[in-house]
């Protein structure tokens, strides 16, 4: 069967690839764009490791189908840093030591930056609730909690 | 720094450390918050093919045939691999350790030959242009089962007249040998004393028999690999794997390939805990590139991750402690069956090896039975066995507490192993921290503070051996004075990081001078894996010995640039010195890597250790729960882990272990279970039903690192990573069973469980 031809803006640059009808964004992301930044851990929106922003939407990645995204916005870790300018989160997971392995992080980084966009004054506890779809194997969250709320204060511009 | 006496000295001046103790960036940190980082699946190589696994839907069966015809006419596949393409290998080709590692066993468990022991058992593996084309393929092949009954539990499986997984198991350790065949591997046998006689000398005695289920490691990354065979025979595998080094000796065994022509590459990889200290893919994937003449890429889904790999054992224990009144301990026997999965080699012998040493007894017996079920095989989990015997000797000594009406902390204190306590194991303790971890953790604000209603707290200690083993490291001296530090571990959870400070400390330059990398087979001398919570021990002292050598060559060179004596020569922070004269200009680190093609050439130094001397590891954890008597959930709503760590490298990472461990033991006991259907297939095959603990589940994980330094290391070092877990089982267990007034003995304690309990006991 024909591959569909997609059209999106991924990362602020507009981008095209042909995807199969059964490919996922997260396949896409990884194998047609070569955005391995985003993780697969489980396939089935359970782990979070894929979690990018479709059209400002905090979406699993691989719950959406690559022809979804036609016409859409798509960011995904790789455009978190501009540059070697790390985002405040990015900077506060590596300050707090709030990744051992890694292989999470990249999801929990896209699903805290949504949640301070909605919420720049999340409690503790509303940003376990946020996160609770993002799954850690690691740290057991104390420190991804932690840099979550530094990361927060230092946007308000309290640090 | 040969000797304990300098390494206590040295330790001693622990003030004196510019860079040990501190919390740096990790190197490799950039990488891993921006999604630059390759982990396993992130790999591609040009001409890359997929691999898929055919897995078995039944849990025993024989395999009468497999039809492959059909699956290689469609197009589009390039290669099919069965049990039958392998190499036979000999039932005796094991190695005999702690752990019986057997390459038979090994063989079977990548690819079924004659049997399937489990669902989820890989019967063939198909390599084609895409994954979709590979599944379809897969689909296709045709295997004929004679479908046999499936022994799911140790209880099950101890039966007379049980069907037997294989045939010729006779149980090792028994006197004499059993001459029928049956499900019992092994029987571990460890005595101290006379413990039948000592409790006749118990004012108290408790006794009582625990249940834990199998749980997974739950590493977020899957297994992956890429595999590439070229025309000459030689092979390249990249993969995500604790050890690269063992990925090359395994596939080398199964595959009958020489060392030397097999280079692995390792990955960054997404989490182990010991589950990736075996190798399930990467010989398929190398046969299929073989066959293909392609380089082929397999990566597991998650069902294949919990069907198929990992998991711990779950199992039987029956604990029995005797005391004085006063609450002297006087004799101890634990009983312990495990489930070692489809093949032998359950970690039971571990946990009769470390139930009990965290306390001075004299009379201790311990009987652990290794059984094989229609589980996949298990793998190492974070210290091993340790963990439900914890459990079982921990909801004991409570309950011993109860009894006796002493504070839980203060009977483990009265009993606690010190330095020349003889442990159950063999050893007699050196300098432990056992009683440091139970004085600090009665000290705590959270061990004193006052509990509400349906709340209760539970504390638990645990003990983990740790281990040293063979590392190396080279230390390369850039011509701009930078330096290079490659090691052969991969870099589990921060270790870069420590090593980079420990060759800081010893170099005297700084931490964003030095860069730590992770080489491959090829590039480093031969390294045990990631593990046993080794790296930051063992391959922490190679690359001390390493900088050490480099220094001493730099030495060298100023000596001979000076005409003086080398032991004229002092180094310190980066800068060599003439002590005789200060006519010589100190030269820095820069300024003799500047020169090293006048003085000899390049400058470096290496070292290839077999690490001995690793450092015993004691926590002790507080957990206060609160359990609604509604619907029998547990909310955690304190937690306080108390760890021996002998000098934190970086504390930061240190205390990332003890809440990770704490918060992957509390999972351990409220929610993780393999839930099989009666015959034997798993019905838990994702992260929504096989449910780890996620953040809005956990509170703050409070850590109090303690420091007894470890003398066998130049900085003090123990393994810190695996004993974060052994004391969480008890400790919830503990806790919940205050809570609701009843004794907790069986985990998960998931609400129907707690709900059950409670409902019964009105």
């Amino acid at each position: 069967m024909a591959k569909h031809h997609v059209e999106a803006i991924i990362n602020g640059d507009p981008a095209e690839f042909l995807c199969g009808t059964e490919q996922t964004l997260l396949d896409c992301l990884r194998d047609e764009l070569s955005l391995t930044g985003s993780k697969e851990g489980c396939s089935s929106g359970d782990c979070g490791a894929c979690s990018v922003m479709l059209d400002g939407r905090l979406v699993c990645a691989c719950l959406v189908l690559g022809v979804e995204v036609n016409g859409k916005k798509v960011e995904t870790i790789e455009g978190v840093a501009k540059g070697d300018d790390l985002h405040p989160l990015q900077k506060h997971f590596l300050q707090e030591a709030a990744l051992q392995c890694g292989i999470c992080t990249p999801g929990f980084i896209i699903a805290a930056k949504a949640l301070l966009k909605e919420n720049p004054h999340p409690t503790e506890t509303e940003i376990r609730y946020w996160l609770a779809g993002n799954l850690c194997r690691c740290t057991g969250y104390d420190k991804i909690i932690a840099a979550v709320q530094k990361a927060a204060a230092e946007m308000r511009g309290e640090s | 720094m040969g000797n304990e006496k300098d390494h206590l000295e040295a330790i001693e001046g622990k003030e004196k450390f510019r860079y040990i103790g501190t919390s740096p960036i990790r190197p490799d940190g950039v990488d891993k918050v921006t999604g630059r980082a390759n982990f396993g699946a992130d790999f591609t190589a040009n001409g890359m093919i997929h691999g898929r696994v055919v897995r078995s839907p039944h849990a025993h069966a024989k395999i009468k045939s497999i039809n492959i015809e059909k699956a290689l006419k469609m197009k589009g596949v390039k290669a099919i691999v069965t049990g039958q393409d392998f190499p036979k290998i000999d039932p005796s080709d094991k190695v005999v350790g702690e752990v019986v590692v057997s390459f038979y066993d090994m063989s079977q468990n990548v690819i079924a030959r004659d049997k399937v022991f489990y669902d989820g058992h890989a019967v063939a593996a198909v390599a084609a242009t895409s994954i979709k084309i590979a599944e379809e393929a897969a689909a296709l092949i045709e295997i004929e089962y004679e479908v046999l009954p499936a022994v799911m539990t140790v209880i099950d499986a101890m039966k007379k007249n049980a069907p037997v997984l294989h045939k010729g198991m006779k149980t090792e350790g028994m006197d004499p040998v059993p001459k029928r065949s049956s499900n019992v591997a092994s029987r571990a046998e460890l005595k101290l004393g006379n413990a039948t006689e000592a409790f006749k000398d118990a004012d108290v005695i408790v006794e009582r028999d625990y249940t834990a289920q199998t749980v997974h490691q739950g590493y977020i990354e899957p297994h992956a690999c890429v595999a590439e065979v070229s025309a000459d025979g030689m092979a390249t595998i990249w993969s995500s794997s604790q050890g690269q080094f063992m990925v090359r000796a395994f596939v080398a065994k199964l595959c009958a390939m020489n060392a030397s022509k097999i280079k692995v590459i390792p990955s960054e990889i997404g989490g182990g805990f010991g589950g990736k200290t075996k190798v399930y893919l990467e010989p398929l994937a190398l046969l299929l590139s073989r066959q293909s003449g392609r380089p082929v890429k397999m990566v597991m889904t998650r069902e294949e991750v919990l069907r198929a790999t990992g998991p711990t054992s779950g199992g039987h224990a029956r604990a029995k402690i005797g005391a004085k009144k006063d609450g002297t301990l006087v004799a101890a026997e634990l009983e312990m069956e495990y489930e070692a999965g489809a093949f032998a080699g359950s970690p039971v012998k571990l946990g009769c090896m470390t139930g009990f040493a965290p306390y001075n007894l004299k009379h201790v017996s311990c009987i652990g039975w290794d059984v094989v079920v229609n589980r996949p095989q298990a793998a190492a989990y974070r210290a091993p066995g340790a963990p439900v015997a914890a459990f079982a000797v921990e909801s004991a000594m409570d309950e011993l507490a109860d009894t006796l009406g002493i504070d839980p902390l203060e009977l483990r204190i009265k009993n606690a192993a010190v330095e020349g306590t003889q442990a159950p194991y063999g050893v007699k303790f050196p300098k432990i921290g056992c009683l440091e971890t139970l004085r600090q953790a009665k000290a705590t604000e959270h061990y004193n503070m006052p509990l509400g209603p349906n709340q209760g707290r539970g504390v638990a200690s645990g003990f983990w051996f740790n281990i040293g083993g063979q590392s190396s490291a080279s230390v390369m001296v850039n011509p701009d004075g930078t330096v290079i530090v490659a090691t052969g571990s991969p870099d589990i959870g921060g270790s870069r990081a420590s090593m980079a400070l420990m060759a800081a400390e010893v170099l005297g330059i700084d931490y964003d001078n030095i860069k730590p990398l992770v080489a491959d087979t090829e590039s480093v001398p031969f390294s045990d894996l990631t593990g046993g919570s080794r790296v930051t021990f063992a391959t922490g002292k190679a690359v001390v010995e390493a900088a050490e050598d480099a220094v001493n060559d730099m030495k060298r060179r100023a000596a001979k640039v000076w005409d003086v004596d080398i032991d004229q020569v002092e180094w310190k922070d980066g800068i060599a010195t003439c002590i005789e004269t200060d006519i010589h200009k100190p030269m820095t680190i820069a300024e003799i890597a500047a020169m090293a093609g006048k003085t000899g050439g390049a400058i470096s130094g290496k070292a290839n250790i077999n690490a001995k001397g690793a450092g015993a590891a004691f926590a002790t954890h507080i957990c206060d729960v609160e359990v609604d008597p509604e619907t029998g959930y547990v909310q955690v709503l304190r937690y306080t882990a108390v760890q021996d760590v002998g000098t934190a490298i970086h504390p930061a990472y240190v205390e990332g272990q003890m809440q990770g461990g704490a918060v992957q033991g509390i999972g351990w006991a409220l929610n993780e279970e393999y839930v099989y259907s009666k015959d034997g297939q798993l019905q838990n095959t994702g992260f929504l039903d096989y449910r780890v603990p996620v953040a809005s589940d956990m509170p703050m994980i409070d850590t109090v690192i303690v420091e007894v330094p470890n003398p066998g290391h130049p900085y003090g070092v123990r393994g810190v990573g695996e004993v974060p877990i052994v004391p969480p089982l008890g400790a919830v267990a503990n806790a919940v069973s205050h809570a609701i007034g009843i004794r907790m003995a069986d985990l998960p304690m998931s609400p129907p469980k707690i709900l059950a309990t409670i409902d019964a006991a009105d």
